[in-house]
């Protein structure tokens, strides 16, 4: 949230004459520039048809995409951020909340669960950008935490869909101590041998980065994803360098070596459930 | 160290200090006894500093933070240990100046002291890179973590950063990685971990030599998820806000015992540490002393345990998960 804020536009719907076609269906790429029928980028993940750029996959849809039909069982579902700190700024932390809870119709900015893939009992969370920019508040890290922990328990492999700005700056330090639980969870999943993904989507930044979103038995980012720590405009504040192209971008990162994989969203199920053949069956 | 500096708020006992040298220069030209009169005064400027440092608001205390004459790692190192053992390098790429450690002695007891170092000149901050660490300090801070470990080595950190170095070398060699993996691979560490914010607490940068079994925090240092002046300028649009930010952060010792997230705050001398080095020094080491004999007792496993229920808790949510 600290770098993006909340929003989620991630494309411009243009106007396109009324004789043509209804209001709303057809949008403006903003890679390839070309006209698409939402209908159909929708239909193939959010992915232009054209071009292969890759638009947010909203979060059901994502469960969807990572989990086989009817299985997924949310948990941890009965937590609610509190405002703990009696955060005092221009807006506060409940009039936020509530806000993007109307916004959205989730409650927080992480869903996780139990699901099958391809069969397999797994783990699964999805973060999700368009919920205060996925920011890490204390729900946020508990959820993960709990996600681990069970899945710990039952032995079962997580996948975890991150996204996020950052640190959730209306819960201050609390939401910098969720990096610390979160891998403290990760540690004993890790000593159970059990494999964790983290899949990186755009934008996984700072908190998140420099915690569970980069302690995966592998690491997988999809195409084009923004990745780093810091953001690109403080980073030029403060050095005054100038960035390479690509920079901080899944490609740049699978060069640079901390990607072990840029994953197309059409290719994930698949290339999970195999990695997860690799990493489970003995 | 610049004698010099002084902090806007601390401008009360400045006028008093310049009244009271002309008292002095007064007697002495004029050969007149008002020893009485410079007596009061030095009680004045005493009454007034502590005042002062009593009732500092949050923003001030990141003032004092980051006073320059404010006492770094390698000073406490100097003051409060012996024997002191510099081990440098992460072994990869380089010896990372921001983050210093080794062996030394406490009371001669055995640590691994490992903290952010910031410089005071030019050379010294080029040198430190201001005390905000590359990839490589945290590799290297890990480094000497594990070697503590194999030979059952309690370790002490003393965290004084504005954060994690924010620059093209940090994200190509991967500042996040290296920081996530301190974080995981500390609760893995069997023996004694103390952890004391002696300045500047600066979000991730901070928490990647923050986990322990203990984290104290000095009087007026500060632990926050980010600066005052970054928080101002997104929330408020405007750095100028920076003292509300820092209010609406809790980023105080006060703040974090309230919250959990901290233990205890060492008392720091009249007038900040930077007043007093050896008071300072003294005061951090009685309380390394005292946590250390607490967690000397127990085993590996507890040890571990305890280090995971204490971060498990942070937090707070209502409704239970299960
Ligand atoms: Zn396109």
């Amino acid at each position: 949230m600290a770098l993006f804020g909340s929003s989620k536009k991630n494309y411009s719907t243009i106007t396109v004459k009324k004789r043509d076609v209804p209001d709303g269906l057809w949008m403006k790429c903003p890679s390839c520039g070309e006209v698409v029928y939402k209908e159909e980028v929708a239909a193939n993940l959010e992915v232009c048809t054209k071009c292969n750029h890759h638009f947010t996959l909203p979060r059901q849809a994502r469960i969807d995409l990572l989990s086989d039909p009817g299985t997924f069982e949310e948990w941890a579902g009965n937590i609610k951020s509190v405002d703990a700190l009696g955060f005092t700024g221009m807006q506060s932390y409940v009039q936020k909340l509530e806000a993007n809870q109307s916004k959205s119709g989730w409650d927080d900015a992480v869903t996780v669960g139990g699901c099958k893939l391809n069969g397999r009992d797994i783990g699964l969370g999805v973060m999700d950008f368009s919920f205060l920019g996925a920011s890490m508040g204390s729900v946020v890290g508990e959820r993960i935490t709990y996600l681990i922990e069970r899945c710990t328990k039952e032995k079962r492999p997580v996948l975890l869909a991150c996204a996020s700005g950052g640190a959730r700056m209306y819960e201050g330090m609390l939401s910098l101590m969720q990096m610390a639980k979160t891998s403290a969870a990760l540690a004993r999943h890790a000593e159970a041998g059990l494999p964790y993904i983290p899949i990186l989507t755009h934008p996984t930044m700072a908190g998140v980065m420099a915690s569970f979103a980069t302690l995966g038995d592998l690491i997988v980012a999809e195409p084009e994803a923004l990745i780093g720590f810091a953001g690109a405009r403080v980073i030029k504040e403060t050095t005054q360098q100038d960035l390479p192209e690509g920079f901080q971008r899944s490609e740049f990162l699978q060069e640079h070596g901390l990607i072990d994989k840029v994953i197309p969203r059409s290719e994930l199920r698949e290339q999970m459930s195999l990695i997860l053949d690799y990493l489970c069956d003995k | 160290m610049s004698a010099q500096f002084s902090l806007p708020f601390e401008s009360p006992v400045h006028k008093l200090e310049s009244k009271l040298k002309e008292l002095e220069a007064f007697s002495q030209e004029q050969d007149i006894d008002v020893s009485h009169e410079i007596n009061n005064m030095k009680d004045k400027i005493e009454q007034t500093r502590n005042n002062i440092y009593a009732n500092l608001t949050a923003w001030q205390k990141v003032q004092v933070a980051r006073h320059p004459n404010r006492p770094y790692t390698m000073d406490y190192i100097e003051s409060m240990t012996t024997d002191f053992v510099e081990i440098h390098g992460d072994r990869i790429h380089r010896d990372d100046r921001a983050i210093v450690g080794g062996f030394a002695k406490i009371d001669g007891q055995k640590v691994m002291i490992i903290g952010s170092q910031k410089g005071r000149d030019t050379k010294s901050n080029v040198e430190t890179n201001f005390g905000c660490a590359h990839p490589e300090g945290y590799r290297k801070a890990l480094r000497m973590m594990k070697l503590a470990d194999k030979f059952n080595v309690p370790i002490v950190t003393l965290i004084d950063t504005k954060g994690a170095y924010a620059g093209l070398e940090s994200e190509e060699r991967h500042i996040a990685e290296a920081i996530a993996v301190n974080l995981r691979e500390c609760f893995n560490i069997k023996v004694p971990i103390i952890c004391v914010i002696i300045g500047e607490g600066g979000s991730g940068g901070a928490l990647g030599i923050g986990i322990g079994n203990r984290i104290l925090i000095m009087e007026h240092a500060y632990y926050s998820v980010i600066s005052p002046e970054g928080c101002a300028a997104i929330l408020w649009k405007d750095r100028a806000f920076s003292d509300q930010a820092a209010e609406a952060l809790k980023i105080t010792g006060k703040d974090l015992l309230k919250l959990k997230l901290a233990d205890e705050i060492i008392p720091e001398p009249q007038g900040g540490a930077h007043a007093d080095l050896q008071k300072a020094s003294e005061n951090l080491k009685l309380a390394i002393l005292k946590n250390l004999e607490e967690l000397n007792t127990m085993s590996a496993e507890e040890i571990l345990q305890d280090r995971y229920n204490k971060f498990r808790v942070m937090g707070e949510f209502e409704g239970s998960v299960e």
